[in-house]
C-alpha cells in the first residue's frame, strides 16, 4: 500500500495579514507560511494507516519557504519518502495549477491512496483533492474523519452536518479529503526533526506549468471590518468581567 | 451563450438543506444580470416532492435509483452530460460536504473555472461579481465571475434562505438520467449522531471554547463559569479534534447548529465553518486575544483579552452577583 500525501503551505493566520500594493494579493514578504492544518491531519491519518497495516507513506510539498521543515517533520513522524516540487512558486499558484502538476508526479509515484486535507483556508478555486482526483481519473470523497482499508477498497466515515456521518465505500486508487485524523496529529520533538534532517533525503521533482487557468482573478482583497457590529469592551480583566456581568444582567441571565 | 443560472439542490435524507435556498436567492441575483432563468437541478429517487418550495423558474428533476442517496461519483456522472449540453452562465453548488465534492471534479472534467468559498454574487453594470471569504474569514476576495461558464461553490451568510423559498410550487420537468453503472463510490450506511448527555442545539446558554483554551486542563475554568451561569460547555473543531470535548458538544459545519439566547465565544477566532452554525444566536459575546478575529464581526459584545485570564475573574464576579 503506497499512500501519497500532497500538502500545501498557507499563510499563518496568527500573523497580521497585509495587502500588497496591488490590493489584490497578500503581501508575500509579510506572510509566514505554515502547513495547512487539514494537511497535518492527512499526514497523521496516513501514518496511522501505515502503523496499522504497513505500507509506505510519501509526502509531497511545493518548494516554498518552510517546505523542507514540513517534509522533515513528516519524516520524523514516520513518512518514508519526501518529495519537493520545484518551479517558480513565488509567482503564486492556484489549486488547479498545483493539481495538474501533481497529477504528473502521481503517474510516477503510482499511489494506491492519496490523502489531502479536505480544504486549506486560502482555497479560492476549490480544494486540491477533487481537482487532483479528476486529473488522475480517480474517485474522490471528502470530509473524511475515520478510514479503514480492505481488499482494494477504502471505507471512509464521511461527515455531514449535525453530527450525521455516512460510511462510504470507495474503489482504490482514490483521493480522499481528510477533515480530521482518527487521532490528533502527533507532536514530534525538535530533536527528532533535526535527526530526520540528517538521515532523511528529499527528492526533487521539477514540475511544469502551474498555469493559473481554472480559478478566478481577484480584483480586490480586503479585511472585513472586525468589530463592525460588536460593542467592544475595554479595560483590565476585572473591568471586562464587571461589564460582562452587567451585560448578563441586562440579558436576563442573572 | 445560455444566460441561465443553474443551482444543484442539496438534500439529505428527505430534507432540502438551507444552502439550497441560499443558492436560489444568489442565482436570482445573477439571473437579473444575465437575463436568464433560475433553474434548480434536483437529483434523487422518488424525491420530486422536494421541489415544492424551491424559488426557481424551473426544476429539472433527474430520477435514478443510484441517486437515492448522495454519492460523489453518481452525482458527477449525472451532472456532466447535462452541464456540457447546457453551458449555463453559472452553476451554483454548495461549498459543503455534498457540493464541494462535486464542484472540483466538474471543474476539472469540463474545464470550467471554479470560484469557491463564495459568500455573495451580484450583477453590477452588466458585470457579474463575486465575493469570497478566505483565510478563516479574515479576508474577503472580490472579482468578476469568470466565463463563459463558471462553477460557483457557495457558503451561507450572503443571502437569507427565506429569499430562496417560494409559496408557489415551481414547474418540474423530469429529465432522463444517464446510465450510472460501475460506480466507484457507494454508500454503505448512515451513522446516526451520538446522543449526548445534553443537546446543545436546545440549550439557551452556551459557554463555547476554541483554540484559546490551549490545553485540556484549562477546560475546568470554562466548566466553572458554566456551572455558576447554569450554562453548558461546547466547543469549536480544534477542541473536539483534540478529544477534549465529545463530538456531541461540537458547534460548526459538521457539528450542531445552535440558537441559544446567549453564546459566549471564548478563544474562538470565528472561522466561517463555525460562524455559520451560530448566527441564529440571540446574542454572541466574544473574547479573543486577536483584535482582527472574525468572530467580532458577528458578536454583539466583544473584548480583546486572554480567555484564560478572564475566566477566573468572570466566574468570581458572577458568583458574587448571584450571592448578592
Amino acid at each position: 500500500m503506497h499512500i501519497v500525501v500532497p500538502v500545501k503551505l498557507v499563510p499563518d493566520l496568527v500573523e497580521e495579514l497585509v495587502m500588497d500594493e496591488s490590493g489584490a494579493a497578500l503581501d508575500a514578504s509579510a506572510v509566514r507560511l505554515v502547513l495547512s492544518e487539514f494537511d497535518d491531519h492527512a499526514i497523521e491519518q496516513a501514518i496511522l494507516l501505515k502503523e496499522r497495516s504497513g505500507g509506505q507513506v510519501t509526502v509531497v510539498a511545493p518548494a516554498v519557504e518552510g517546505a523542507d521543515e514540513v517534509l522533515y517533520t513528516a519524516a520524523a513522524k514516520g513518512a518514508d519518502r519526501l518529495v519537493r516540487l520545484t518551479n517558480d512558486f513565488e509567482r503564486g499558484m492556484n489549486n488547479h495549477g498545483l493539481a495538474r502538476a501533481l497529477a504528473e508526479v502521481l503517474k510516477t509515484l503510482q499511489p494506491d491512496l492519496v490523502l489531502t486535507g479536505v480544504q486549506a483556508h486560502d482555497d479560492l478555486d476549490g480544494s486540491l483533492g477533487p481537482l487532483l482526483a479528476e486529473y488522475c481519473g480517480m474517485p474522490y470523497v471528502g470530509y473524511v474523519a475515520g478510514l479503514a482499508l480492505a481488499e482494494g477498497k477504502a471505507v471512509a466515515r464521511k461527515e455531514y452536518p449535525g453530527g450525521l456521518a455516512a460510511e462510504m465505500e470507495i474503489t482504490l486508487p482514490a483521493v480522499l479529503g481528510i477533515q480530521a485524523a482518527e487521532r490528533p496529529p502527533r507532536y514530534v520533538a525538535v530533536s527528532k526533526v533535526r535527526q530526520a534532517m540528517k538521515t532523511a533525503t528529499i527528492a526533487e521533482t521539477r514540475v511544469a506549468g502551474l498555469e493559473p487557468g481554472g480559478g478566478p482573478a481577484i480584483t480586490r482583497l480586503f479585511l472585513p471590518e472586525a468589530g463592525r457590529q460588536a460593542v467592544m469592551i475595554e479595560g483590565s480583566v476585572e473591568e471586562i468581567a464587571a461589564r460582562l456581568v452587567a451585560i448578563f444582567k441586562e440579558l436576563g441571565l442573572l | 451563450m445560455n444566460p441561465d443560472v443553474l443551482v444543484l439542490v442539496e438534500h439529505l435524507r428527505g430534507e432540502v438543506a438551507d444552502i439550497s435556498y441560499v443558492m436560489l436567492a444568489a442565482a436570482r441575483a445573477l439571473a437579473r444580470g444575465t437575463g436568464g432563468r433560475v433553474i434548480a437541478l434536483l437529483l434523487g429517487h422518488q424525491a420530486q416532492e422536494l421541489a415544492r418550495d424551491l424559488a426557481a423558474d424551473h426544476v429539472w428533476y433527474l430520477d435514478h435509483p443510484a441517486l437515492a442517496e448522495f454519492t460523489s461519483d453518481a452525482y458527477q456522472r449525472a451532472l456532466t452530460p447535462l452541464l456540457r449540453e447546457q453551458r449555463p452562465r453559472a452553476a451554483l453548488l454548495g461549498d459543503t460536504s455534498i457540493g464541494a465534492e462535486v464542484a472540483g471534479v466538474l471543474s476539472a472534467r469540463l474545464d470550467w473555472p471554479l470560484v469557491s468559498r463564495c459568500r455573495s454574487v451580484g450583477a453590477d453594470d452588466g458585470r457579474l461579481r463575486f465575493t469570497s471569504q478566505i483565510c478563516g474569514g479574515k479576508v474577503m476576495a472580490e472579482g468578476d465571475l469568470p466565463g463563459p461558464t463558471a462553477l460557483v461553490a457557495m457558503v451561507p451568510g450572503g443571502f437569507r434562505p427565506d429569499a430562496g423559498r417560494s409559496q408557489q410550487p415551481p414547474p418540474v420537468t423530469p429529465m432522463e438520467a444517464p446510465a450510472l453503472e460501475g460506480l466507484r463510490v457507494s454508500l454503505r450506511r448512515y451513522i446516526e449522531p451520538e446522543a449526548g448527555d445534553v443537546d446543545i442545539a436546545k440549550e439557551p446558554l452556551l459557554v463555547a471554547v476554541g483554540r484559546g483554551i490551549q490545553n485540556q486542563d484549562n477546560l475546568g475554568l470554562a466548566e466553572d463559569l458554566a456551572a455558576v451561569l447554569g450554562a453548558v460547555v461546547c466547543g469549536s473543531r480544534p477542541v473536539v479534534d483534540q478529544g477534549w470535548l465529545p463530538t456531541t458538544r461540537l458547534v460548526g459545519r459538521s457539528g450542531k447548529r445552535v440558537r441559544p439566547k446567549v453564546y459566549l465565544a471564548l478563544g474562538i477566532s470565528g472561522a466561517p465553518e463555525h460562524v455559520e452554525a451560530i448566527t441564529d444566536s440571540e446574542a454572541i459575546i466574544a473574547v479573543n486575544t486577536d483584535p482582527a478575529a472574525p468572530i467580532f464581526a458577528v458578536a454583539r459584545y466583544g473584548a480583546v483579552a486572554d480567555m484564560l485570564d478572564l475566566l477566573p475573574a468572570l466566574t468570581a464576579q458572577v458568583q458574587q452577583a448571584k450571592g448578592g
